[in-house]
């Protein structure tokens, strides 16, 4: 039994942590986001899924690998738009319309993809992101060297959920997005524009998952499969409410959750002799579902989530 | 300016208007990206309808293809109604195809008419024991249903995988993932002589029917509506609104469970991974065409059903795809959802009057 704490004293399984932790952190900020100015985005798995697709396309297609990045995001981004006006625009049910973006972003992923690739069984590859291995980094002792194995991606997402917390905490504009969620009447009273900051959240949001989802294509493997996000988005809707709306928390929460299913992996290895594989699959769903019961309880949702508002309609 | 006004009655026609509107509007944006690449949409949609209803081969095919999304259909219009977000149905139909295998692959002997309804209850008892977790969780602790039930459908997914590779495989199965075939007794019978139409879509019709008259004439369905409309003035009036919310979703399982069920004893035989192609999800576009009216999931099911078979002709004969028929499907829900829009509210050029 001893061995399966000493895995967690193992650098190669911190490395595996973080590079579990990035598409879901990235992901969870972008959720984050969106409902921190009260929309809902259960298009994230199939924004997911369209970034997984486009980002490594692009780079398939001879793009260099940050133009793939960027390339992923835009096709986030119109996905988000797309949500904004069904959602904010014409005020739709959050939910209904977020679960037609996930449909319609997979399908057209995967439409896509066999149009492209009409008789292929082995997906192609691309050469994906490297690790950044700086000198200085692998320097410092303990957090150093697990830092240094992760491709220039992680560090991007731990950049954006500072920023993001900076932004929501200390900015102006932060106010008026953390306003916006909790009392979109208020904003307007203030001149400012409720259909701006939601749509503006809602398509920076859905560009961050679209990133989120080509780290899975173009740093954590080197292809796309079919059904290879598997759950991701929904899992980083879970976390949203584990950290409770905050940037830093869900960093930390997006630690914790790659921790865990870097064990699992680690513990498939030493039990699984005796104990079938999908008990230990399971591990991160059921995760997310205990995080989201216990959290539930004390959530302290953004007051407007998932309530449309129209001027003057109350 | 354009501006939206509501509406104080909606027309019926546009109940009836709007579905098919939206299913045409996704097909055409379809066959217009069938287009961009380079694929004539004339005989395109020529041979998509041949091949959901040009003969009775064809016709009898779209109908097996649509007693599943009779009854996932149901599952979500009924949850929804009560605003229950069940997204669920997926793993939920799983759970009953598994029960059924469990009771009909030969842990009970008896004679048709005992063995088929045991098999049915149960895959109907797994699915409502399938949507137990999510339905406390929402109505003990208010965490979001449509999160749980997504995330349990990837648990039951490995789940059917553990069985069908450990207690379930079928010993004569040649190493197959697979469960021993249902016995020859616990079959649903056939509708039609060599087709694969079989009776479940009999049950899906009764139980479309039944759930009609309860959400119109009950008071249970009064109450449906009631906590779908606004829980707190329900409460308020004293309805028991966590009980009507647990009630819906268990009976919103059990319909998805039968479906899952059905699938097993009507068409398999057998249990294996890839029952379902999607009809769990499939069911909530069904239900969001039927406008959550029962009676019209019948409908609807068959247009989603005539996408997906009439797609799996044209994309065979053209080499498209059958990811096509997702992409049909996915826009349909998108543009029923803005066609609900108009239903409710009437569209008005012009400055709003002071």
């Amino acid at each position: 039994m001893s061995e399966a704490f000493e895995i967690l004293f193992q650098a190669s399984f911190w490395v595996a942590a973080i590079r579990i932790a990035t598409p879901l952190l990235f992901g969870t900020l972008g959720a984050l986001l969106g409902e921190r100015a009260g929309v809902l985005n259960l298009g994230i798995e199939g924004i997911f899924v369209a970034g997984a697709m486009t980002g490594w396309l692009a780079v398939y297609l001879g793009a260099p690998l940050w133009w793939g990045v960027a390339a992923a995001a835009a096709a986030g981004a119109l996905m988000g738009l797309l949500h904004a006006f069904l959602t904010v625009t014409l005020a739709l049910s959050q939910h209904v319309a977020g679960l037609g973006i996930t449909l319609l972003a997979t399908a057209g992923s995967h439409f896509v993809y066999r149009v492209a690739f009409p008789t292929l069984t082995q997906p192609p590859r691309i050469e994906p992101f490297a690790p950044v291995g700086w000198a200085w980094l692998e320097g410092i002792p303990l957090l150093g060297p697990v830092l240094a194995q992760q491709t220039p991606l992680t560090f991007l997402a731990i950049a954006t959920a500072l920023f993001l917390a900076f932004l929501l905490a200390r900015t102006p504009l932060g106010l008026a997005i953390r306003a916006v969620g909790d009392d979109p009447a208020a904003v307007e009273a203030q001149g400012l524009s409720v259909a701006g900051l939601r749509y503006g959240c809602v398509v920076a949001g859905s560009a961050l998952m679209a990133v989120g989802g080509a780290f899975l294509t173009m740093s954590a493997f080197n292809a796309f499969f079919f059904g290879m996000v598997s759950g991701r988005g929904w899992i980083c809707i879970a976390l949203v409410v584990f950290a409770s709306w905050r940037p830093l928390k869900a960093l930390a929460g997006a630690l914790l959750f790659g921790a865990f299913d870097a064990w699992q992996v680690r513990l498939q290895t030493l039990a699984g002799a005796f104990l079938p594989s999908q008990l230990f699959l399971m591990v991160p769903y059921l995760l997310s579902i205990a995080a989201l019961l216990l959290a539930a309880r004390r959530a302290d949702y953004p007051r407007a989530l998932m309530k449309p508002w129209r001027r003057g309609e109350r | 300016m354009i501006r939206l006004e509501p509406r104080t009655a909606p027309p019926a026609w546009l109940a009836l208007a709007a579905p098919i509107g939206a299913l045409a509007a996704a097909l055409a944006l379809s066959t217009a990206i069938l287009a961009a690449i380079g694929i004539a949409p004339g005989p395109a949609l020529r041979l998509l309808l041949e091949g959901a209803a040009g003969s009775p081969f064809a016709l009898a095919e779209t109908a097996t293809r649509a007693t599943p999304l009779v009854l996932t259909g149901l599952a979500a219009a009924i949850a929804f109604r009560a605003r229950f977000w069940n997204i669920g149905a997926e793993g939920q139909l799983y759970l009953g195809a598994m029960a059924a295998v469990a009771v009909g692959a030969g842990a009970l002997e008896g004679p048709a008419w005992l063995l088929v309804p045991l098999v049915l209850l149960a895959g109907a008892l797994a699915g409502a024991v399938g949507v137990l977790l999510p339905a406390l969780g929402k109505v003990k602790a208010g965490a979001d249903e449509v999160v749980t039930t997504l995330l349990l459908n990837f648990v039951i997914a490995l789940f059917v995988q553990m069985m069908l590779e450990g207690p379930m495989k079928d010993p004569m199965g040649l190493g197959w993932p697979q469960s021993p075939p249902l016995l020859d007794e616990a079959m649903l019978p056939r509708l039609v002589e060599r087709q694969r139409l079989h009776a479940g879509l009999l049950l899906g019709l009764g139980l479309a029917i039944l759930l009609q008259l309860v959400v119109s004439r009950t008071v249970f369905g009064l109450g449906v509506r009631a906590v779908g409309h606004n829980p707190r003035a329900a409460a308020y009036a004293g309805l028991p609104v966590a009980r009507t919310t647990l009630l819906v979703a268990m009976l919103s399982g059990a319909l998805a469970g039968l479906a899952g069920a059905a699938e097993v004893a009507g068409l398999k035989g057998y249990l294996t991974a890839d029952l379902s192609p999607g009809y769990g999800y499939a069911g909530i576009v069904v239900a969001m065409l039927a406008g959550l009216s029962p009676l019209a999931v019948v409908p609807a099911a068959f247009l989603v059903a005539a996408v997906f078979v009439g797609a799996d002709t044209m994309g065979r004969t053209l080499g498209i795809s059958s990811y096509f028929a997702d992409l049909v499907v996915a826009l349909a829900l998108l543009f029923v959802l803005v066609g609900g829009l108009f239903a409710r509210y009437r569209l008005r050029l012009g400055r709003a009057a002071a």
